[in-house]
Protein backbone atom coordinates (compact mmCIF):
# COMPACT_ATOMS: atom_id res chain seq x y z
CA UNK A 1 0.00 0.00 0.00
CA UNK A 2 1.31 3.46 -0.79
CA UNK A 3 0.03 5.01 2.15
CA UNK A 4 1.40 3.15 4.56
CA UNK A 5 5.07 3.22 3.25
CA UNK A 6 5.49 6.51 4.42
CA UNK A 7 5.19 8.75 7.12
CA UNK A 8 4.90 12.42 8.77
CA UNK A 9 7.59 13.41 10.38
CA UNK A 10 7.50 17.08 12.48
CA UNK A 11 10.74 18.83 12.75
CA UNK A 12 11.36 21.82 14.59
CA UNK A 13 12.33 24.73 13.59
CA UNK A 14 15.80 25.85 13.61
CA UNK A 15 15.60 25.21 17.91
CA UNK A 16 17.82 27.07 19.03
CA UNK A 17 16.33 30.55 18.32
CA UNK A 18 13.05 29.32 20.04
CA UNK A 19 14.88 28.88 23.73
CA UNK A 20 13.09 30.19 26.48
CA UNK A 21 14.42 33.67 27.47
CA UNK A 22 17.67 33.47 25.46
CA UNK A 23 17.83 34.20 21.86
CA UNK A 24 20.47 33.17 19.47
CA UNK A 25 20.15 35.31 16.54
CA UNK A 26 21.77 35.11 13.57
CA UNK A 27 20.12 36.47 10.96
CA UNK A 28 17.24 38.81 9.63
CA UNK A 29 15.36 36.37 8.87
CA UNK A 30 15.62 34.58 12.53
CA UNK A 31 14.49 37.92 13.99
CA UNK A 32 11.82 38.23 11.43
CA UNK A 33 10.91 34.62 12.04
CA UNK A 34 9.88 35.65 15.59
CA UNK A 35 8.22 39.38 15.58
CA UNK A 36 6.54 38.29 12.65
CA UNK A 37 3.56 36.76 14.72
CA UNK A 38 3.36 39.29 17.35
CA UNK A 39 4.10 41.94 14.58
CA UNK A 40 1.11 40.42 12.62
CA UNK A 41 -1.24 40.46 15.81
CA UNK A 42 -0.58 44.56 16.26
CA UNK A 43 -0.42 46.15 12.93
CA UNK A 44 -3.70 43.60 12.20
CA UNK A 45 -5.63 45.13 15.05
CA UNK A 46 -4.61 48.61 14.67
CA UNK A 47 -5.38 48.53 11.06
CA UNK A 48 -8.63 46.72 10.73
CA UNK A 49 -11.06 49.56 12.17
CA UNK A 50 -9.53 51.43 8.76
CA UNK A 51 -11.00 49.48 6.75
CA UNK A 52 -14.42 48.97 8.39
CA UNK A 53 -17.49 50.56 8.48
CA UNK A 54 -19.14 52.64 11.44
CA UNK A 55 -21.22 49.49 11.96
CA UNK A 56 -18.70 47.05 12.34
CA UNK A 57 -15.95 49.50 14.34
CA UNK A 58 -18.60 49.12 16.44
CA UNK A 59 -18.52 45.67 16.22
CA UNK A 60 -14.66 45.11 16.64
CA UNK A 61 -14.90 47.63 20.30
CA UNK A 62 -17.38 44.81 21.38
CA UNK A 63 -15.03 42.27 20.58
CA UNK A 64 -12.43 43.89 22.30
CA UNK A 65 -14.49 43.47 25.56
CA UNK A 66 -14.93 40.04 24.99
CA UNK A 67 -11.26 39.39 24.23
CA UNK A 68 -10.51 41.32 27.94
CA UNK A 69 -12.91 38.61 29.34
CA UNK A 70 -11.68 35.67 27.29
CA UNK A 71 -7.67 37.15 28.14
CA UNK A 72 -9.19 37.01 32.54
CA UNK A 73 -10.92 33.43 32.31
CA UNK A 74 -7.74 32.28 30.59
CA UNK A 75 -5.04 33.78 32.76
CA UNK A 76 -7.43 32.36 35.92
CA UNK A 77 -8.42 28.92 34.63
CA UNK A 78 -4.89 28.00 32.96
CA UNK A 79 -2.39 29.30 35.41
CA UNK A 80 -4.37 29.82 38.43
CA UNK A 81 -6.67 27.02 38.82
CA UNK A 82 -9.71 29.22 38.74
CA UNK A 83 -12.51 28.34 36.44
CA UNK A 84 -14.47 31.37 36.75
CA UNK A 85 -17.59 31.45 34.95
CA UNK A 86 -18.62 35.16 36.24
CA UNK A 87 -17.17 37.54 33.79
CA UNK A 88 -20.84 38.91 33.48
CA UNK A 89 -20.36 40.09 37.40
CA UNK A 90 -16.83 42.18 36.13
CA UNK A 91 -18.83 43.95 33.25
CA UNK A 92 -21.90 44.38 35.32
CA UNK A 93 -19.62 45.84 37.86
CA UNK A 94 -17.84 48.02 36.06
CA UNK A 95 -20.53 49.03 34.03
CA UNK A 96 -23.12 50.35 36.49
CA UNK A 97 -20.23 51.78 38.64
CA UNK A 98 -19.29 54.12 35.98
CA UNK A 99 -22.35 54.56 34.61
CA UNK A 100 -24.05 55.70 37.99
CA UNK A 101 -21.14 58.34 38.42
CA UNK A 102 -22.15 59.88 34.92
CA UNK A 103 -25.34 59.77 35.61
CA UNK A 104 -25.93 60.83 38.63
CA UNK A 105 -22.77 63.12 39.81
CA UNK A 106 -21.61 63.72 35.65
CA UNK A 107 -18.31 63.10 35.45
CA UNK A 108 -16.89 62.63 32.31
CA UNK A 109 -16.46 58.99 30.95
CA UNK A 110 -12.58 59.42 31.05
CA UNK A 111 -13.02 60.01 34.35
CA UNK A 112 -15.34 57.41 35.37
CA UNK A 113 -13.94 54.38 33.41
CA UNK A 114 -10.64 54.98 35.52
CA UNK A 115 -12.67 54.59 38.60
CA UNK A 116 -14.79 52.27 37.93
CA UNK A 117 -12.38 49.85 36.69
CA UNK A 118 -10.70 50.33 40.02
CA UNK A 119 -13.39 50.25 42.72
CA UNK A 120 -15.31 47.60 40.48
CA UNK A 121 -11.98 45.21 40.32
CA UNK A 122 -12.11 45.46 44.14
CA UNK A 123 -15.78 44.71 44.64
CA UNK A 124 -15.34 41.58 42.55
CA UNK A 125 -12.30 40.56 43.86
CA UNK A 126 -14.08 40.96 47.82
CA UNK A 127 -17.21 39.34 46.44
CA UNK A 128 -15.12 36.46 45.41
CA UNK A 129 -13.15 35.95 48.23
CA UNK A 130 -14.87 33.51 49.98
CA UNK A 131 -15.35 31.14 47.19
CA UNK A 132 -11.48 31.30 46.80
CA UNK A 133 -11.33 28.14 48.92
CA UNK A 134 -13.12 26.02 46.67
CA UNK A 135 -11.14 24.43 43.78
CA UNK A 136 -12.36 23.24 40.28
CA UNK A 137 -16.03 22.61 39.42
CA UNK A 138 -17.05 24.44 43.25
CA UNK A 139 -15.81 27.37 42.49
CA UNK A 140 -17.22 27.12 38.52
CA UNK A 141 -20.21 27.06 40.23
CA UNK A 142 -20.03 29.71 42.89
CA UNK A 143 -18.79 32.21 40.68
CA UNK A 144 -21.84 31.65 38.23
CA UNK A 145 -24.01 32.50 40.85
CA UNK A 146 -22.59 36.22 40.99
CA UNK A 147 -23.76 37.56 38.08
CA UNK A 148 -27.95 35.91 38.20
CA UNK A 149 -27.48 37.18 42.14
CA UNK A 150 -26.73 40.85 40.92
CA UNK A 151 -29.39 40.79 38.62
CA UNK A 152 -31.96 39.47 40.60
CA UNK A 153 -30.75 42.19 43.57
CA UNK A 154 -31.41 45.55 40.77
CA UNK A 155 -34.49 43.97 39.72
CA UNK A 156 -36.43 43.29 43.17
CA UNK A 157 -34.91 47.03 44.64
CA UNK A 158 -36.03 48.27 41.61
CA UNK A 159 -32.52 50.16 42.13
CA UNK A 160 -30.26 51.81 39.66
CA UNK A 161 -33.16 52.43 36.65
CA UNK A 162 -34.25 49.07 37.44
CA UNK A 163 -35.72 46.46 34.95
CA UNK A 164 -35.36 49.68 32.45
CA UNK A 165 -31.77 50.72 33.11
CA UNK A 166 -30.53 54.02 32.60
CA UNK A 167 -29.98 55.64 29.26
CA UNK A 168 -28.26 58.80 27.70
CA UNK A 169 -25.01 58.32 29.33
CA UNK A 170 -22.61 60.36 27.88
CA UNK A 171 -20.55 58.31 25.25
CA UNK A 172 -16.65 58.57 24.25
CA UNK A 173 -15.85 61.39 22.00
CA UNK A 174 -15.70 60.36 18.70
CA UNK A 175 -15.57 56.31 17.26
CA UNK A 176 -11.75 56.48 16.71
CA UNK A 177 -10.90 57.10 20.05
CA UNK A 178 -13.78 54.20 20.88
CA UNK A 179 -11.93 51.59 19.31
CA UNK A 180 -8.60 52.35 20.08
CA UNK A 181 -8.90 52.65 23.21
CA UNK A 182 -9.99 49.46 23.52
CA UNK A 183 -7.45 47.82 21.07
CA UNK A 184 -5.11 49.69 23.19
CA UNK A 185 -6.10 48.30 26.60
CA UNK A 186 -6.47 44.39 24.81
CA UNK A 187 -2.69 44.88 23.20
CA UNK A 188 -1.20 45.99 26.73
CA UNK A 189 -3.46 43.28 28.77
CA UNK A 190 -2.50 40.46 26.20
CA UNK A 191 1.22 40.96 26.26
CA UNK A 192 1.45 42.51 30.11
CA UNK A 193 -0.34 38.96 30.85
CA UNK A 194 1.98 37.00 28.70
CA UNK A 195 4.58 38.62 30.63
CA UNK A 196 3.33 38.28 34.31
CA UNK A 197 2.57 34.62 33.79
CA UNK A 198 6.40 34.12 33.48
CA UNK A 199 7.77 36.02 36.11
CA UNK A 200 8.21 34.47 39.71
CA UNK A 201 4.45 35.48 40.68
CA UNK A 202 3.24 33.36 37.77
CA UNK A 203 5.54 31.04 38.73
CA UNK A 204 4.07 30.80 41.92
CA UNK A 205 0.62 31.09 40.67
CA UNK A 206 1.08 28.37 38.59
CA UNK A 207 2.36 26.61 41.27
CA UNK A 208 -0.90 26.59 42.60
CA UNK A 209 -2.75 25.43 39.67
CA UNK A 210 -0.64 22.33 39.82
CA UNK A 211 -0.14 21.65 43.97
CA UNK A 212 -1.53 23.95 46.04
CA UNK A 213 -0.63 22.25 48.91
CA UNK A 214 3.26 22.59 47.90
CA UNK A 215 3.13 25.96 47.53
CA UNK A 216 1.56 26.37 51.04
CA UNK A 217 4.10 24.17 52.55
CA UNK A 218 6.70 26.36 51.03
CA UNK A 219 5.55 29.66 52.79
CA UNK A 220 3.11 31.12 50.43
CA UNK A 221 -0.41 32.18 50.97
CA UNK A 222 -2.30 30.95 48.23
CA UNK A 223 -4.91 32.90 49.08
CA UNK A 224 -3.11 36.15 48.94
CA UNK A 225 -2.29 35.13 45.72
CA UNK A 226 -4.83 34.37 44.31
CA UNK A 227 -6.92 37.48 45.32
CA UNK A 228 -3.85 39.31 42.97
CA UNK A 229 -4.56 37.11 40.36
CA UNK A 230 -8.76 37.66 40.83
CA UNK A 231 -7.92 41.02 41.15
CA UNK A 232 -6.30 41.09 37.62
CA UNK A 233 -8.48 39.35 35.78
CA UNK A 234 -11.81 41.33 37.49
CA UNK A 235 -9.85 44.61 36.53
CA UNK A 236 -9.46 43.32 32.80
CA UNK A 237 -13.14 42.80 32.98
CA UNK A 238 -14.72 45.79 34.93
CA UNK A 239 -12.77 47.84 32.22
CA UNK A 240 -14.74 46.27 29.69
CA UNK A 241 -17.73 46.68 31.48
CA UNK A 242 -17.14 50.28 32.41
CA UNK A 243 -16.41 50.51 28.35
CA UNK A 244 -19.42 48.76 27.31
CA UNK A 245 -21.82 51.29 29.03
CA UNK A 246 -20.18 54.22 27.37
CA UNK A 247 -20.04 52.78 24.28
CA UNK A 248 -23.80 52.24 24.07
CA UNK A 249 -24.66 55.17 26.03
CA UNK A 250 -27.19 53.04 28.15
CA UNK A 251 -26.83 50.64 31.48
CA UNK A 252 -29.11 47.51 32.05
CA UNK A 253 -29.50 44.49 33.67
CA UNK A 254 -28.06 42.69 30.56
CA UNK A 255 -24.77 43.95 31.51
CA UNK A 256 -25.02 41.14 34.45
CA UNK A 257 -26.19 38.76 30.91
CA UNK A 258 -24.97 35.30 30.35
CA UNK A 259 -23.39 36.19 27.06
CA UNK A 260 -20.65 37.74 29.13
CA UNK A 261 -19.80 34.44 30.84
CA UNK A 262 -20.29 32.19 27.83
CA UNK A 263 -18.95 34.10 24.89
CA UNK A 264 -15.39 34.54 26.03
CA UNK A 265 -15.30 30.86 27.34
CA UNK A 266 -15.84 29.46 23.67
CA UNK A 267 -13.60 32.09 22.39
CA UNK A 268 -10.91 31.09 24.69
CA UNK A 269 -11.58 27.21 24.17
CA UNK A 270 -12.03 28.32 20.10
CA UNK A 271 -8.53 30.01 20.43
CA UNK A 272 -6.71 27.78 22.57
CA UNK A 273 -6.73 27.41 26.58
CA UNK A 274 -3.32 28.62 28.08
CA UNK A 275 -1.85 30.69 25.23
CA UNK A 276 -3.58 34.14 25.92
CA UNK A 277 -3.61 35.26 22.41
CA UNK A 278 -6.15 32.76 21.58
CA UNK A 279 -9.16 33.90 23.39
CA UNK A 280 -8.34 37.50 22.26
CA UNK A 281 -8.07 35.96 18.20
CA UNK A 282 -11.26 33.53 19.44
CA UNK A 283 -12.96 36.88 20.46
CA UNK A 284 -12.36 38.86 17.38
CA UNK A 285 -13.97 36.20 15.01
CA UNK A 286 -16.66 34.95 17.45
CA UNK A 287 -18.27 38.70 18.34
CA UNK A 288 -18.67 39.66 14.41
CA UNK A 289 -19.81 35.82 13.74
CA UNK A 290 -22.59 36.34 16.30
CA UNK A 291 -22.88 39.68 15.20
CA UNK A 292 -23.80 38.37 11.67
CA UNK A 293 -26.19 36.32 12.96
CA UNK A 294 -28.03 38.85 14.59
CA UNK A 295 -31.50 37.80 13.58
CA UNK A 296 -31.39 34.54 15.58
CA UNK A 297 -31.74 36.05 18.50
CA UNK A 298 -30.96 33.92 21.89
CA UNK A 299 -30.72 31.15 18.98
CA UNK A 300 -26.70 32.38 19.29
CA UNK A 301 -26.25 30.97 22.19
CA UNK A 302 -26.59 27.84 21.11
CA UNK A 303 -24.16 28.63 18.50
CA UNK A 304 -21.78 29.48 21.00
CA UNK A 305 -22.34 26.26 22.77
CA UNK A 306 -22.07 24.03 19.53
CA UNK A 307 -18.77 25.92 18.83
CA UNK A 308 -17.72 25.32 21.75
CA UNK A 309 -18.87 21.74 21.95
CA UNK A 310 -16.89 21.00 18.53
CA UNK A 311 -13.88 22.42 19.51
CA UNK A 312 -13.68 20.51 22.58
CA UNK A 313 -14.43 16.81 20.62
CA UNK A 314 -12.52 17.94 17.43
CA UNK A 315 -9.58 20.47 18.14
CA UNK A 316 -9.28 20.75 21.82
CA UNK A 317 -5.84 22.18 21.80
CA UNK A 318 -7.54 25.11 20.13
CA UNK A 319 -6.50 26.98 17.14
CA UNK A 320 -3.80 28.88 17.76
CA UNK A 321 -1.67 26.06 19.34
CA UNK A 322 -2.35 24.26 16.07
CA UNK A 323 -0.85 27.41 14.00
CA UNK A 324 2.02 27.96 16.56
CA UNK A 325 3.06 24.25 15.89
CA UNK A 326 2.67 24.40 12.53
CA UNK A 327 4.56 27.76 12.52
CA UNK A 328 7.41 26.30 14.62
CA UNK A 329 7.46 23.21 13.50
CA UNK A 330 7.58 21.76 9.37
CA UNK A 331 6.03 18.43 8.53
CA UNK A 332 7.82 16.17 5.82
CA UNK A 333 7.26 12.31 4.18
CA UNK A 334 9.61 9.89 5.15
CA UNK A 335 9.79 6.80 3.68
CA UNK A 336 8.95 3.75 5.74
CA UNK B 1 9.38 23.70 78.58
CA UNK B 2 13.55 22.83 78.11
CA UNK B 3 15.61 25.32 76.17
CA UNK B 4 16.88 22.72 73.82
CA UNK B 5 13.62 21.96 72.84
CA UNK B 6 12.88 22.96 68.70
CA UNK B 7 9.42 21.47 68.57
CA UNK B 8 7.21 19.93 71.07
CA UNK B 9 4.11 18.32 70.70
CA UNK B 10 1.65 17.73 73.22
CA UNK B 11 -1.24 15.62 73.86
CA UNK B 12 -2.35 16.13 70.02
CA UNK B 13 -5.36 14.83 68.85
CA UNK B 14 -7.48 14.29 65.79
CA UNK B 15 -10.67 12.11 65.00
CA UNK B 16 -11.97 11.68 62.00
CA UNK B 17 -15.89 10.65 61.85
CA UNK B 18 -15.29 8.82 65.22
CA UNK B 19 -11.74 6.74 64.37
CA UNK B 20 -8.82 8.32 66.50
CA UNK B 21 -6.45 8.49 64.32
CA UNK B 22 -4.15 10.52 66.46
CA UNK B 23 -5.07 10.56 69.71
CA UNK B 24 -3.05 12.13 72.56
CA UNK B 25 0.43 11.85 71.26
CA UNK B 26 3.18 13.89 72.64
CA UNK B 27 7.03 13.98 71.54
CA UNK B 28 9.89 16.43 71.60
CA UNK B 29 12.16 17.25 69.20
CA UNK B 30 15.22 18.75 70.58
CA UNK B 31 17.65 20.83 67.96
CA UNK B 32 20.04 19.03 65.76
CA UNK B 33 18.46 15.66 66.55
CA UNK B 34 16.80 13.00 63.87
CA UNK B 35 13.92 12.16 65.19
CA UNK B 36 12.13 8.74 63.29
CA UNK B 37 7.96 8.33 63.30
CA UNK B 38 7.15 4.91 62.65
CA UNK B 39 4.29 2.76 62.72
CA UNK B 40 2.19 0.16 60.35
CA UNK B 41 0.12 1.56 58.25
CA UNK B 42 -2.80 3.57 59.19
CA UNK B 43 -1.52 4.62 62.48
CA UNK B 44 -1.61 7.85 62.16
CA UNK B 45 1.89 9.25 60.69
CA UNK B 46 0.57 11.35 58.23
CA UNK B 47 -2.02 13.01 59.99
CA UNK B 48 0.24 13.59 62.75
CA UNK B 49 2.53 15.41 59.96
CA UNK B 50 -0.64 17.35 58.93
CA UNK B 51 -1.31 18.26 62.25
CA UNK B 52 1.92 19.88 63.16
CA UNK B 53 2.35 21.91 59.73
CA UNK B 54 -0.95 23.09 60.04
CA UNK B 55 -2.51 21.41 57.39
CA UNK B 56 -5.17 20.09 59.54
CA UNK B 57 -6.45 21.66 62.94
CA UNK B 58 -6.14 19.06 65.70
CA UNK B 59 -9.33 18.25 68.11
CA UNK B 60 -6.58 19.10 71.14
CA UNK B 61 -3.74 19.30 71.99
CA UNK B 62 -0.79 21.95 71.22
CA UNK B 63 2.09 22.38 68.99
CA UNK B 64 5.09 24.44 69.94
CA UNK B 65 7.94 25.43 67.93
CA UNK B 66 10.91 27.41 69.07
CA UNK B 67 8.88 27.87 72.23
CA UNK B 68 5.94 29.26 70.64
CA UNK B 69 2.65 28.22 70.29
CA UNK B 70 1.60 27.28 66.46
CA UNK B 71 -1.47 25.44 67.06
CA UNK B 72 -3.89 26.11 64.38
CA UNK B 73 -1.79 28.33 61.92
CA UNK B 74 -2.06 28.02 58.25
CA UNK B 75 0.35 26.06 56.82
CA UNK B 76 2.59 29.06 55.27
CA UNK B 77 2.38 31.20 58.64
CA UNK B 78 4.05 27.61 59.95
CA UNK B 79 6.68 27.18 56.88
CA UNK B 80 7.85 30.66 57.23
CA UNK B 81 8.97 30.50 61.12
CA UNK B 82 10.93 27.53 59.52
CA UNK B 83 9.30 24.02 59.80
CA UNK B 84 8.65 22.44 56.70
CA UNK B 85 7.32 19.53 55.31
CA UNK B 86 7.85 17.06 52.05
CA UNK B 87 4.63 15.80 50.70
CA UNK B 88 4.77 11.63 50.41
CA UNK B 89 3.00 11.84 47.57
CA UNK B 90 5.05 13.57 44.79
CA UNK B 91 3.63 15.96 43.06
CA UNK B 92 6.29 18.46 41.82
CA UNK B 93 4.33 21.52 39.92
CA UNK B 94 4.80 19.21 36.63
CA UNK B 95 4.28 21.99 33.67
CA UNK B 96 7.73 23.98 34.88
CA UNK B 97 11.62 22.64 34.61
CA UNK B 98 13.01 21.32 37.71
CA UNK B 99 14.59 25.10 39.07
CA UNK B 100 11.51 26.74 38.36
CA UNK B 101 9.60 24.29 41.41
CA UNK B 102 12.15 26.07 43.55
CA UNK B 103 11.17 29.35 42.63
CA UNK B 104 8.11 29.45 44.32
CA UNK B 105 9.81 28.74 47.95
CA UNK B 106 12.72 31.31 46.88
CA UNK B 107 9.47 33.61 47.09
CA UNK B 108 8.50 33.33 50.42
CA UNK B 109 8.85 35.89 53.00
CA UNK B 110 10.88 33.77 55.20
CA UNK B 111 13.32 34.05 52.49
CA UNK B 112 13.04 37.70 51.25
CA UNK B 113 13.90 38.34 54.91
CA UNK B 114 16.86 36.28 55.31
CA UNK B 115 18.27 37.85 52.05
CA UNK B 116 17.55 40.93 52.69
CA UNK B 117 14.52 41.58 50.66
CA UNK B 118 16.69 41.09 47.70
CA UNK B 119 16.37 38.14 45.73
CA UNK B 120 19.18 38.75 42.80
CA UNK B 121 19.19 36.07 39.96
CA UNK B 122 16.45 33.62 41.64
CA UNK B 123 17.27 31.44 38.85
CA UNK B 124 21.36 31.09 39.81
CA UNK B 125 20.27 30.45 43.24
CA UNK B 126 17.56 27.64 42.49
CA UNK B 127 20.13 26.05 40.36
CA UNK B 128 22.83 26.10 43.08
CA UNK B 129 20.30 24.77 45.18
CA UNK B 130 19.71 21.71 42.85
CA UNK B 131 23.31 21.17 42.38
CA UNK B 132 23.84 21.28 46.05
CA UNK B 133 21.18 18.10 46.37
CA UNK B 134 22.39 15.82 43.69
CA UNK B 135 20.93 17.40 40.61
CA UNK B 136 25.59 17.93 39.43
CA UNK B 137 25.68 14.53 37.98
CA UNK B 138 23.91 15.51 34.78
CA UNK B 139 23.62 19.32 33.85
CA UNK B 140 20.60 19.34 31.55
CA UNK B 141 18.21 17.80 34.47
CA UNK B 142 17.46 21.44 36.13
CA UNK B 143 15.71 22.14 32.76
CA UNK B 144 13.73 19.30 32.01
CA UNK B 145 9.88 19.69 32.92
CA UNK B 146 9.71 18.51 36.34
CA UNK B 147 6.86 15.99 34.99
CA UNK B 148 9.09 14.04 33.54
CA UNK B 149 12.21 13.25 36.41
CA UNK B 150 11.92 10.37 37.57
CA UNK B 151 11.03 8.81 41.34
CA UNK B 152 14.92 9.69 42.83
CA UNK B 153 14.84 13.44 41.56
CA UNK B 154 11.14 14.45 42.41
CA UNK B 155 11.91 13.36 45.83
CA UNK B 156 15.39 15.34 45.80
CA UNK B 157 13.26 18.28 44.41
CA UNK B 158 10.73 17.73 47.01
CA UNK B 159 14.06 18.07 49.85
CA UNK B 160 14.76 20.84 47.81
CA UNK B 161 11.56 22.99 48.21
CA UNK B 162 11.96 22.80 51.75
CA UNK B 163 15.79 23.59 51.66
CA UNK B 164 15.04 26.44 50.10
CA UNK B 165 13.23 27.93 52.55
CA UNK B 166 16.37 27.51 54.66
CA UNK B 167 14.31 25.66 57.80
CA UNK B 168 15.57 24.51 60.87
CA UNK B 169 13.01 21.58 60.75
CA UNK B 170 12.45 19.20 57.55
CA UNK B 171 9.58 16.93 58.51
CA UNK B 172 9.81 13.79 55.58
CA UNK B 173 7.13 11.70 55.05
CA UNK B 174 8.34 8.84 53.41
CA UNK B 175 10.73 10.27 51.92
CA UNK B 176 12.80 7.00 51.28
CA UNK B 177 9.84 4.66 49.96
CA UNK B 178 9.27 3.68 46.92
CA UNK B 179 13.54 4.65 45.77
CA UNK B 180 15.15 1.39 44.78
CA UNK B 181 18.23 0.40 46.87
CA UNK B 182 20.63 2.76 45.02
CA UNK B 183 18.54 5.96 44.74
CA UNK B 184 18.49 5.69 48.46
CA UNK B 185 22.24 5.55 49.58
CA UNK B 186 22.35 8.08 47.41
CA UNK B 187 19.88 10.19 48.86
CA UNK B 188 20.80 9.31 53.05
CA UNK B 189 24.20 11.17 52.85
CA UNK B 190 22.47 14.18 51.50
CA UNK B 191 20.21 13.98 54.44
CA UNK B 192 22.68 13.30 56.90
CA UNK B 193 24.40 16.52 55.30
CA UNK B 194 21.55 18.36 56.44
CA UNK B 195 22.09 16.92 59.99
CA UNK B 196 25.63 18.38 60.02
CA UNK B 197 23.93 21.74 58.42
CA UNK B 198 22.23 22.07 61.90
CA UNK B 199 18.78 21.23 60.32
CA UNK B 200 16.47 19.08 62.47
CA UNK B 201 14.71 15.99 61.19
CA UNK B 202 11.24 14.16 61.76
CA UNK B 203 11.40 11.44 59.27
CA UNK B 204 8.33 9.19 58.89
CA UNK B 205 9.43 5.64 57.49
CA UNK B 206 8.42 2.27 56.89
CA UNK B 207 12.24 1.49 55.64
CA UNK B 208 13.59 0.85 59.12
CA UNK B 209 16.87 -0.35 58.28
CA UNK B 210 17.98 2.82 56.82
CA UNK B 211 15.44 5.16 59.11
CA UNK B 212 17.69 3.16 62.61
CA UNK B 213 21.16 3.92 60.78
CA UNK B 214 20.14 8.12 60.81
CA UNK B 215 17.56 8.79 63.54
CA UNK B 216 19.00 9.70 67.47
CA UNK B 217 15.66 8.25 68.81
CA UNK B 218 12.47 6.70 67.08
CA UNK B 219 8.82 7.16 68.23
CA UNK B 220 6.37 4.57 67.67
CA UNK B 221 2.67 4.78 66.57
CA UNK B 222 0.37 2.16 66.01
CA UNK B 223 -4.15 3.19 65.93
CA UNK B 224 -3.06 6.94 66.29
CA UNK B 225 -1.61 6.22 70.00
CA UNK B 226 2.34 6.29 70.91
CA UNK B 227 3.79 3.06 72.37
CA UNK B 228 6.91 3.70 72.80
CA UNK B 229 9.61 6.30 72.44
CA UNK B 230 13.46 5.63 72.94
CA UNK B 231 16.89 4.95 71.00
CA UNK B 232 16.40 2.61 67.44
CA UNK B 233 17.93 0.02 69.67
CA UNK B 234 15.49 0.37 72.75
CA UNK B 235 12.42 0.80 70.38
CA UNK B 236 13.27 -2.54 68.87
CA UNK B 237 13.46 -4.54 72.01
CA UNK B 238 9.98 -3.17 73.26
CA UNK B 239 7.56 -5.59 73.40
CA UNK B 240 4.32 -3.62 72.61
CA UNK B 241 6.23 -2.26 69.01
CA UNK B 242 6.88 -6.07 68.12
CA UNK B 243 3.35 -6.69 68.86
CA UNK B 244 1.85 -3.58 66.77
CA UNK B 245 4.45 -4.97 63.55
CA UNK B 246 3.72 -8.31 63.76
CA UNK B 247 -0.01 -7.89 64.45
CA UNK B 248 -0.92 -10.09 67.84
CA UNK B 249 -2.23 -7.56 69.27
CA UNK B 250 -6.18 -8.50 69.94
CA UNK B 251 -8.27 -7.27 67.66
CA UNK B 252 -10.56 -4.34 68.68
Amino acid sequence: MKAESRRKKRLDRSIKVRTEGLYALSSWAEILYLVLPRAVLIFGLLLIPLFLDMYWRRVICAAGIYALLALGFDFLAEFVGLVCLGGAFFIGAGGYISGLLNAYAGWPPFVCIPIATLSGAVISTLILVPALRLRGIYFAIASFMFPLFAVYIIIALSAFGGTEGISALDTLPNQWSEIYLILGVVLISLFGLRRLVNEDMGLILRGIKDNDQAVRASGISITAYKIKAVFIASLMGCFGGAYLSHLYGWLGISLFGMDFSILPIAATVMGGMGTLAGGVLGALILTPLSEALRGFGQLRVVLYCFILLLFIVYKPEGFLSYFQRKYHQFEVWEEV
Amino acid sequence: METEALLHVDKISKAFGGVNAVSEVSFTLKRGEVLGVIGPNGSGKTTLVNLITGFVRPDRGRVYFKGKEITGMPPHKIANLGLTRTFQVMRPYHSLPAFKNLIIPLNAPRVRKTRGGKLGDVDAVAIDILEEIGFERDARVPYKPAGSLPLGYLKRLELGRCIALRPEVIICDEILSGLSMSEITGLLPLLERLQMDGISLVMIEHRLRELFRLADRVIVLSFGQKIADGTPEEVMENQEVKKAYLGREKKR
